[in-house]
């Protein structure tokens, strides 16, 4: 496989051919099979790239073939092939399948169903090649490209304005972060003459620390588009407008982890530059709080789960600034287990309650969707990292990572400060995940003809669910256990390893740790079942219990409408006033000279009074006017 | 005879300066043309003098010519006129400024 790895995004990208060229008109249902069979193909072609992957460095480059030579600027379309590719791609692939499988019947009654199955297919070629390029420029154009099939799969229904409205919002404040994102590659090629990722890196002492830092930082704005870091984490929740596959896919499996992984992959970029770390772990932890805070007010399913999104890939970056580089992948990668069957299985409620997204219209589904509810459960356990399941082991270790590097002499004692901000989203976490349980699932159900409707989903779309549920379920032990030296971490060693902190490692640190994030998680859970077990309580009557907190926390603390005011509404406004210059000022200027023009000429064309005699007269005058200057001159 | 020089070109001259305002100052058509003929005998009457005084024909050559343009310039002045009579009632010169800006 390590011979051609170029056939990997290729099947993605002929199914997405195919289907878009014959789908609408000749294949319709087909349409799904295709892409199905396009991913399950890339995934079956990963698990060949992995079992052959090569071992001495200059196999670990594959150049497809030379895509622009400019002066000293060679831009290649290139592979780069070592062990991050191989799990973010397993990731990414493997994960796709089960949702194209999902699709399948999701999307069963749509109109538009050969669409959709166009653009999904070119959203996992672009994330292929994303994660496989090796040099900035290809992950940039690549990165773009996710961004628009992001696009177009949020305004999948664009009939509708609000999703039109999101999927603009979304691809433009991913521009915002690639404007910075560009910036910083530009700054790289200035400064190194290249932008290969081992040239790079390789030659990463040329530059001074100030020159790195502001690289790294810029690097990192991108990041913080395409990874909904806050302030521009406002795209996410909006982009719920797209089908449930869709939100499974790009916004928490996939594109989402394009930022956290194009850090992974510039390590040495961003060590060169220790301030920028402590910057990306602040931003992440802060996000991770901030977005947990607003999801525990949310009512639509769909909208708790975006921001628990923004929240774990807010934890992600804490990992990545903490040093604990092999966490955040390995979060990345339990994360996009239990957050897609999530997703998927809010779609199933969603599907069987016809298109109904208000969890206070729900209640009482465990007996009627029987799988969905648990591998539901599952999920939620997962995500709010309860022993033994994934999230646990990953999550400990970002929350471990954090507290070493606070704790330590040659860390930063800032990072306890982030490692309680991460305690407490995990606290929160655990209880607005089992509040969306339990309002969803138990007590009585709140809208009697939709729940006399609803009825467990279709075969093809709960197998996903118990597959994910299982790898939520295994993946933690599997991949991370014992902690620090688990598969994951022996795998990646060569490419990824984890910054040691005086204190990592310690074992009796990470147990009395683990039993602190488990006991804050145990009590989250608690606290939620406690309220919501039983009934429902209104929104509004919580509310009234802490009006000030739930209103912000309920109007995502404004910051739409701050954006709406600082940004949108002064943009408009400069925007008049250029107009008023141009219009009034310019052009005014412009009737002003002709003005002046006509009044001379008004003046001036009074001597052609069409007498012919005038005429003479002032002749006459001026003969006698030079004879006499003549004489006088002589 | 050279003081009797001066004498044919002051004549010359007043002819000629009679002329001129004529032009200018008259309303009528025809007494401007007569006023153009008048500058012209004033040119001419100045060249003979000074043909004369000088003993050389060149002077007389030039005012054959300067009559003879004079007559074909009077007749085409004439020919307008007429031209000009069917359009208008009476010929003052201060009427005629339809050119007029």
């Amino acid at each position: 496989m390590s011979e051609a790895p170029w056939l990997i995004p290729l099947s993605p990208l002929i199914a997405f051919a195919i289907n878009g060229i014959l789908g609408p008109r000749y294949l319709r249902r087909a349409t799904g099979v295709i892409g199905s069979l396009g991913i399950l193909t890339s995934f079956l072609l990963t698990i060949g790239l992995w079992l052959d992957l090569p071992k001495e460095d200059s196999k670990r480059e594959y150049i497809l073939y030379r895509w622009l030579e400019s002066g000293s600027l060679k831009i290649d379309i290139g592979f780069t092939l070592d062990e991050l590719t191989v799990v973010m791609l397993l990731v990414v692939t493997g994960v796709s399948f089960l949702i194209h499988v999902y699709s399948n019947a999701y999307m069963e009654h749509d109109n538009s169903f050969a669409r959709f199955f166009t653009w999904l297919p070119l959203f996992v070629f672009s994330m292929i090649m994303l994660v496989m390029a090796n040099n900035f420029l290809s992950l940039f154009v690549f990165w773009e490209m996710v961004g628009v099939c992001s696009y177009f799969l949020i305004g999948f229904w664009h009939d509708r304005d609000s999703a039109n409205n999101a999927a603009m919002k979304a691809f433009i404040t991913n521009r915002v972060g690639d404007f910075g994102f560009a910036a910083g590659i530009f700054l790289i090629f200035w400064n190194f003459g290249t932008v290969n990722y081992s040239e790079v890196h390789a030659s990463i002492g040329t530059i001074t620390s100030g020159v790195a830092t502001t690289i790294a930082l810029l690097l990192f704005v991108g990041a913080m588009g395409k990874s909904a870091q806050f302030p521009l984490h406002i795209w996410l929740p909006d982009a719920m407008e797209g089908p449930t596959p869709v939100s499974a896919l790009i916004h928490a499996a996939t594109m989402v982890t394009a930022g956290i992984f194009m850090v992974a992959r510039n390590i040495p970029i961003f060590e060169a530059a220790g301030i920028s770390l402590i910057i990306i772990g602040g931003i992440g932890a802060f996000t991770a709080l901030f977005a947990a805070t607003i999801a525990v007010t949310q009512t639509d399913i769909k909208r708790v789960l975006a921001y628990s999104t923004v929240s774990q890939l807010g934890l992600m970056f804490l990992a990545l600034g903490s040093g604990a580089y092999v966490a955040a992948i390995f979060h990345l990668a339990t994360h996009a287990f239990f957050k897609a069957l999530l997703f998927l299985g809010s779609g199933s409620v969603i599907h069987s309650m016809q298109n109904e997204q208000n969890m206070h219209e729900y209640g009482g589904l465990k007996s009627k969707l029987p799988w969905t509810y648990a591998t539901y459960v599952i999920g939620g356990l997962a995500l709010s990292a309860i022993f033994p399941l994934a999230g646990f082991w990953s999550k400990d270790e970002i929350l471990a990572g954090a507290f070493f590097k606070g704790a330590s002499s040659n860390g930063d004692v800032l990072f306890l400060l982030f490692w309680i901000m991460g305690l407490t989203a995990s606290l929160l976490t655990a209880f607005y995940t089992f509040r969306m349980i339990h309002l969803t699932f138990h007590g009585m159900p709140r809208n009697r003809s939709l729940y006399d409707h609803a009825h467990e989903s279709p075969w093809l779309m709960v197998l996903p669910l118990v597959l994910l549920a299982a790898l939520s379920v295994a993946a933690g032990i599997g991949l991370g256990f014992p902690p620090e030296h688990g598969v994951i971490h022996d795998y990646l060693q060569h490419v990824v390893h984890s910054k040691h902190f005086e204190l990592t490692g310690d074992s009796t640190i990470i147990i009395s740790l683990a039993i602190i994030s488990t006991a804050i998680a145990l009590i989250g859970m608690m606290a939620a079942s406690a309220i919501y077990q039983r009934g429902r309580p209104s929104p509004e009557a919580m509310g009234r219990l802490f009006p000030v907190l739930y209103t912000l926390s309920y109007k995502k603390y404004y910051v739409d409408e701050m954006v709406d005011i600082l940004i949108i509404k002064s943009s408009k406004a400069a925007g008049f006033v250029l107009w008023a210059v141009d219009a009034k000022l310019v052009d005014g200027m412009v009737n002003l000279l002709g003005w002046t023009v006509k009044a001379f000429s008004s003046i001036g064309r009074r001597i052609q009074t069409g007498q012919v005699q005038n005429y003479v007269l002032i002749m006459a005058t001026g003969l006698v006017v030079s004879l006499g200057i003549i004489m006088v001159m002589q | 005879m050279a003081d009797y020089l001066n004498s044919y070109l002051f004549i010359g001259a007043i002819l000629f300066t009679l002329g001129a305002f004529g032009v200018i100052v008259r309303r009528n058509i025809i007494v401007v043309l007569l006023s153009v003929e008048l500058m012209l005998q004033g040119v001419n009457l100045s060249l003979g003098a000074f043909s004369t005084f000088y003993h050389d024909m060149g002077g007389y050559m030039l005012v054959l010519l300067s009559l003879a343009i004079a007559a074909a310039e009077a007749v085409v002045g004439l020919a307008i006129l007429v031209a000009l009579s069917r359009h208008v009632d009476e010929f003052y010169v201060d009427r005629l400024k339809s050119l007029r800006w």
